[in-house]
């Protein structure tokens, strides 16, 4: 099991060492660095030797390709003696180190319910915040983890054990000599709902529901969809009183074929009748991820027209021109439209005029960024512009794959409906409300 | 802790806080304790006190808090305190004290494993698998599985169906990972039938919805084992196989961390049943910013699951990714579209066109991986595609790694009679010839051979160039030995050359990377570990499991209800046998010279030359000769050789390894009798052991080692309670069951039994290797004597070699490890001999007859796994027989000797 958790800071210190069993050395840590460092000079190489765009692709709007691109270290590493698995949340990389055999993703999560928990509690995940509240992290750590095995990782039962801190508590504390832990034992940590803890108490009652999709797909250069599926997921905030016992029914719940739920919802009734029914745990929390994939026809709601040529380097320029244009959105509006397009490393400058939003290219990332913004279906955006190649460079071997954000909001483009909401079990009525909203995730369009 | 700062000389002003009711400051103190209680283990003896009245709190908390923290404190005077508060705990009222004490149990173990067997912890925390809270059962199980690891043969974990049935309701209701406990532990069960592994599987998969991914996986783990043993006609098998797919795949939308360890697990799972995500292959497709890691594996799984019906999409794909910025990746790509067409026959076409369109390109690394991967489709469908050869050779020139030089030169050499200016690109190869890397020297060494052959008029003197600088002017035996055998060929009978050097080479397949059945079937088993990360066997790196490592297999379905039935043993063997023999295709630089040695037999015409001997026993397989002195030494032809060797012994039905045991179980029962059992000898004398005589000898019956022995009692009084134990010994031999004498043994009475002996037991070596130590205890004494096993007992009935495998092993032992016995006046004829050996699980491969000596090649394997090979001279009119044993552990061939001394003469 779990023998030692390490947490490194970007400069790859160890800031805070937590060990379950006989305290291991810190030195540990070095394969972890070693590894992220050949990793990085390697990737470093690659540019290099290819004259071409790195691994990291900036720009704000596609963060989790940031993420994703600077996560170069396999997740599980062999020392001699004890294996190291790893996670990184912002700036901050997970270390545990484990001895046995286990199961390497059992750990992966569980780091990611720690850094879960840190953010729930201090509101950010960083070096800074984890050293100011260190002895909150202890505790914390602690009750989440007993000899390695996980103890309570239900963000319910620690708000319980260990209160969070907000500044208010904190004066209370100071004046009045109180603590932040809890004194008793968590009501809900040994009965059959975990999750929820009793005498829960609101003047409104209301259940709130987002089903949020993010289309991922590979558009190929004529325009067609190479792969495209749909990861949903319906994130709920429940703030009811009681123990309320809640059924949520689906206009298509034939969609829904391959699904993960919150531990609270009822297999076997999803199973019989697909209507999800749950007691849900008191606040904000992930009901279900569901994935609509290759068997089923995902319609794309926008299109991208292209055409690109490099010229010669230091000699013709070359030229770029993209259109971007909605289509089956079921006249629902696309917002927050942003592309992001790593350039070949040979790019010097380029000059673009878009119709509408603002672009840019980064001169040393090499990223042309364009913040369309709101996509009018009359007028629909378009760039176009030359750009050069810097003198003596070879041309680019091959074309970029730009990528592409963007928001649908009232729209579910799966087509998942949800018709109604009952509850069960208490008195009260709640004020029901679903939303819904379909963006971008991974949408690549190779061009 | 602390910012690395030591503060452990504030510990009795904490210690004094410690009676505190602050909740927040007990727990700090208490996490201090952890700490430093290490540093100060007399001081933290002042803190036991307060412990063992935390333990009798009225608050669950405390209590809870209290144990959980004492079992952090690895000082050994405290834990013996920690004992009875332990105890109480473990039967706490209140079930959140239960389960905190369960994990406690588990790391007292890891401080003092002796004190919790004493004390019956153990016990205790099994009854608590049948606790009625989830969440109890859910943490004993994880403890005891952890306690279990570092007792592999203990039956710690004994699952039967009350308790299966006790964690699945568990496995309903306690927190995902208390799930993820029981799922692992619920893989280890065997269940006794279908039905029963049916229903554990309905029961099991509601947990492949589930949000944690390791709940996920851990459940796949047991539905992919116990599908194994559902009977495939049932409807259920089919909807329990089509359930697996989008779970998978939903593991591929995690975090890329988890992205990587699922693929590793789909690799496989797709190798094992690819069935289950054929039409799924669209979410393998690469992302452009997958990190690399990703980025690879799902090529790879790309490929396992490309078939007639994807390959347009996969190939279109795989042409887009060769245009990539990451080089790796990029040579990745490219060498999967050879993968590709090899894999798929009616794709080859397209693959090569794609290919062709990749050379045009002509970005340098692109150019040389197609090279490569051509050679292996020319490989593969000789006479199809060799119209290309042109625009390969244009590319000459870019190639400057070595890999492609001598795919390049290969292809030359090949098909040197469709390229008009052959001989002129080989010569332009030649002049740098000593720069060049090993590999390019002995791929041009053929090739020129090869040219000469074929176009004999214009080459001559091309090849005496090649010949003499091989064998003269390189200092590496490989170059050297190759060019000797060319030149002597040559010299000798060009005829027989040209069909030793041109002769059909085999196809190779695609199945080159896939991992060997009985290693996936392990993994398989295994699935969501370390291991499955790894591809590699949890024995063979993690360091947890002492001692002898358990091996798991996948349980086989049989029609007859236990493991052991022979039956079992030949369905196994007949699918194993069905196995293509495969040679991988990365051989192929010395393919010639493998067609060579392990062709089928290619006849030589005798010649009145002397050099006749030579190369007759280098076809033959007689070893004596210079070819036979350099292979076996010289490492980079061995490892050449030992590729093909390794593989077909795993595939082949003689497989060794973890299905040994089973086979050595199905094998028994057709034994011919006719083992060679030594005569009982005195062990221990009634002098020296107080009246009791004990005499005794070791047999082989029905594949089962026995130990028979004869305890006489010479005393006056009667003699009761034996027992016998056994030293560790070099073969872990052990009783399987223990000495049962049921009555008192009277005076001057005797009794005979033989105990039945496995070898699971602890290894150590011994002096001499097979010394044993034995310990017979009786109600008068203890006595100790040792014995030497003789090692025949240990010959199991699988140690028949394949004939191919058999000569390439024989060659890739290095010569050092070879030692020659003399038999000494014996007058069997060969055939008898032959049967003799073969009763006492020797096996003849191969017999032949050369100058009216009689050569016998034998093999046997023992009990631990070591092949032994083995040529028996036999000269008619001489009793005295040479036999020479080859072993990659010398230190066993001495007592073989002495084993066939004794066999034939007995």
């Amino acid at each position: 099991m779990i023998h030692s958790l390490f947490l490194l800071d970007a400069a790859g210190d160890v800031f805070l060492e937590k060990h379950w069993k006989s305290p291991l050395s810190r030195s540990l840590c070095d394969y972890y660095l070693e590894a992220k460092s050949s990793a990085f000079s390697q990737s470093g190489r690659d540019a290099a030797g290819k004259g071409d765009q790195g691994t990291t692709t900036g720009g704000g709007a596609d963060t989790q390709a940031v993420g994703a691109a600077q996560r170069l270290v396999p997740p599980v590493l062999a020392t001699p003696h004890h294996f190291l698995v790893s996670a990184e949340r912002g700036r901050v990389a997970l270390v545990a180190a484990v001895r046995e055999e286990v199961s390497p993703l059992f750990v992966i999560e569980f780091l990611h319910r720690v850094a879960d928990t840190f953010q729930d509690y201090f509101g950010e995940v960083s070096d800074t915040v984890l050293k100011d509240q260190v002895v909150l992290v202890y505790e914390l750590l602690e009750e989440m983890l007993d000899n390695g095995f996980p103890l309570a990782t239900e963000s319910n039962i620690l708000h319980e054990l260990i209160r969070p801190p907000t500044v208010l508590r904190s004066v209370v504390n100071a004046v009045t000599g109180s603590t932040n832990v809890g004194e008793t034992l968590p009501s809900g940590q040994l009965s059959n709902v975990p999750w929820r803890r009793a005498g829960v108490r609101y003047s409104n009652n209301e259940a709130y529901f987002d089903v949020i999709e993010e289309i991922e797909a590979i558009i190929d250069t004529t325009g067609s969809a190479v792969a495209a599926e749909i990861q949903g997921v319906i994130d709920a905030c429940v703030k009811l009183s009681g123990m309320p016992d809640l059924t949520l029914s689906f206009l298509n719940p034939r969609l829904l074929d391959d699904v993960s739920f919150h531990p609270c919802v009822r297999y076997k009734r999803w199973d019989a009748e697909r209507v999800l029914s749950f007691v849900p745990p008191d606040g904000t929390f992930r009901l279900l991820s569901y994935h609509v994939g290759s068997q089923n026809l995902v319609a794309i709601p926008i299109s991208v027209r292209h055409s690109l040529t490099w010229g010669t380097p230091g000699g013709a320029q070359g030229k770029l021109e993209l259109g971007l244009a909605p289509r089956h959105t079921l006249g629902k509006v696309l917002e927050a439209v942003s592309m992001t397009m790593p350039m070949p490393q040979q790019v010097s400058t380029a000059s673009l005029t878009p119709s509408q939003g603002t672009a840019s290219l980064d001169p040393v990332s090499k990223v042309l960024t364009w913040e369309v913004g709101k996509i009018n279906p009359q007028k629909p955006p378009s760039l176009r512009g030359s750009i050069s190649l810097s003198p003596g460079s070879l041309p680019p071997d091959g074309n970029p794959t730009l990528s592409l954000a963007f928001r649908v909001p009232q729209l579910a483009i799966s087509g998942l409906k949800v018709t109604r909401l009952d509850l069960y079990g208490e008195k009260y009525k709640p004020f029901k409300g679903v939303k819904y909203v379909s963006k971008a995730g991974r949408f690549h369009v190779r061009i | 802790m602390t910012v690395g700062k030591d503060v452990s000389a504030l510990f009795p002003d904490v210690v004094n806080c410690m009676q505190t009711d602050n909740l927040e400051l007990k727990k700090l103190v208490y996490l201090y304790l952890m700490n430093y209680a290490k540093n100060q283990p007399d001081m933290a003896i002042m803190a036991v006190n307060t412990f063992v009245k935390d333990c009798e709190d009225p608050n669950p908390l405390i209590r809870a808090l209290a144990v959980r923290t004492m079992g952090c404190i690895r000082v050994d005077k405290i834990t013996e305190y920690l004992c009875e508060p332990l105890r109480k705990c473990l039967k706490d009222e209140d079930p959140y004290v239960r389960k905190t004490a369960a994990v406690c149990v588990a790391k007292l173990h890891d401080i003092n494993a002796q004190l919790v067997e004493d004390q019956g912890f153990l016990d205790t925390l099994k009854d608590l698998i049948s606790d009625s809270n989830p969440m109890v059962v859910a943490n004993a199980v994880a403890a005891l599985s952890e306690i279990a690891e570092s007792h592999p043969n203990s039956q710690l974990l004994d699952l039967n169906s009350q308790t299966i049935n006790k964690l699945m309701t568990a496995l309903n209701e306690c927190t995902e990972w208390g799930q993820i406990f029981i799922l692992d532990s619920l893989a280890n069960y065997v269940p006794k039938d279908d039905r029963e592994a049916q229903s554990i599987c309905e029961r099991v998969t509601p947990r492949l919805s589930h949000a944690n991914s390791g709940v996920v996986l851990s459940a796949v783990k047991v539905l992919m084992k116990f599908v194994e043993l559902l009977p495939k006609d049932v409807e259920y098998h089919t909807t329990l196989l089509k359930k697996l797919a989008p779970p998978l795949v939903t593991l591929l939308s995690a975090e890329p961390e988890l992205q990587y360890v699922a693929l590793r697990n789909i690799n496989l799972i797709v190798q094992k049943r690819p069935e289950i995500l054929k039409h799924e292959i669209k979410v393998f497709f690469v992302k452009y910013n997958d990190p690399i890691y990703v980025k690879l594996e799902k090529l790879d799984i790309m490929i396992r699951l490309a078939s007639q019906a994807n390959i347009t999409q996969v190939l279109a794909e795989l042409k887009e990714y060769a245009t990539e910025v990451d080089v790796d990746f990029v040579r990745k790509a490219v060498r999967a579209i050879g993968r590709c067409a090899i894999k798929v026959e009616q794709s080859a076409e397209r693959c090569v066109s794609t290919l062709l369109d990749l050379i045009q390109t002509k970005v340098n690394y692109v150019v040389q991986e197609a090279v490569v991967v051509i050679k292996d489709i020319f490989r593969k469908y000789p006479n199809k595609y060799e119209s290309i050869i042109a625009t390969l050779c244009e590319n000459l020139d870019s190639l400057d790694e070595p890999e492609a030089r001598a795919a390049m030169i290969w292809i030359v050499g090949e098909y040197a009679e469709r390229i008009d200016n052959a001989d002129e690109l080989l010569e332009s190869f030649l002049e740098g010839f000593h720069d060049e890397s090993t590999q390019v020297q002995l791929q041009l060494l053929t090739a020129i051979v090869k040219l000469f052959l074929k176009k004999p008029t214009e080459t001559q003197e091309l090849v005496q160039q090649v010949l003499s600088l091989a064998t003269q002017d390189s200092d590496n035996p490989d170059l050297r030995d190759r060019g000797y055998i060319y030149w002597r060929l040559l010299s000798t009978d060009p005829v027989a050359a040209k069909e030793v050097v041109l002769a059909e080479k085999p196809l190779i397949s695609e199945e080159t990377d896939l991992l060997e059945p009985t290693l996936l079937e392990e993994l398989i088993c295994h699935i969501s570990s370390l291991a499955s990360v790894y591809h590699k066997p949890p024995s063979a790196f993690v360091e947890g499991s002492r001692g002898v490592a358990t091996r798991r297999l996948l349980p086989a379905r049989s029609q007859s209800e236990s493991i052991e039935s022979p039956d079992l043993g030949s369905q196994t063997s007949h699918s194993l046998s069905q196995q293509p023999q495969v040679i991988p295709s990365q051989s192929d630089l010395l393919g010639d010279l493998l067609n060579l040695d392990l062709g089928p037999p290619v006849t030589v015409p005798p010649g009145p030359s002397t050099m006749q001997t030579g190369a007759y026993d280098l076809l033959g397989g007689g070893l004596d000769s210079l070819l036979g002195g350099d292979i076996g030494g010289t490492s980079a032809m061995s490892g050449g050789l030992g590729g093909p060797a390794v593989m077909p012994s795993s595939l082949g039905p003689p497989a060794g390894g973890g299905l040994g045991d089973l086979y050595e179980l199905a094998g028994g029962i057709g034994m011919p009798t006719g083992t060679y059992v030594p005569p009982k000898s005195v062990w221990l004398p009634a002098v020296k052991a107080k009246g009791l005589d004990i005499q005794g000898t070791f047999a082989r019956r029905q594949s089962q080692i026995c130990l028979e022995l004869l305890l006489s009692n010479k005393a006056l009084q009667a003699m009761a309670d034996f027992a016998i134990q056994f030293n560790k010994n070099s073969f872990g031999l052990v009783p399987a069951s223990p000495l049962q004498v049921h009555a008192p043994l009277m005076p001057n009475q005797s009794i005979e039994f033989s105990i039945p002996l496995n070898t699971l037991g602890p290894v150590m070596k011994m002096d001499p290797l097979n010394n044993l130590q034995v310990a017979i205890k009786n109600n008068i004494d203890v006595f100790y004597f040792s014995c030497l096993v003789p090692i025949n007992i240990l010959f199991v009935e699988d140690g028949k070699m394949d004939r191919q495998v058999f000569l390439a092993t024989w060659k890739d032992i290095p010569n050092e490890n070879e030692l020659q016995f003399q038999i000494k006046e014996c007058s069997l004829n060969a055939d008898a001999v032959s049967n003799r050996l073969q009763n006492n699980n020797i096996f003849t491969i191969a017999k032949r007859n050369v100058e009216g000596q009689d050569m016998l090649y034998q093999s046997l394997k023992l009990t631990n796994g070591i092949w032994v090979l083995a040529e028996l001279r036999i000269q008619p009119g001489n009793a005295n027989y040479t036999l020479s044993l080859k072993c990659r552990a010398p230190e066993v061939s001495q007592f073989v000797h002495q084993a066939y001394d004794s066999i034939l003469k007995s």
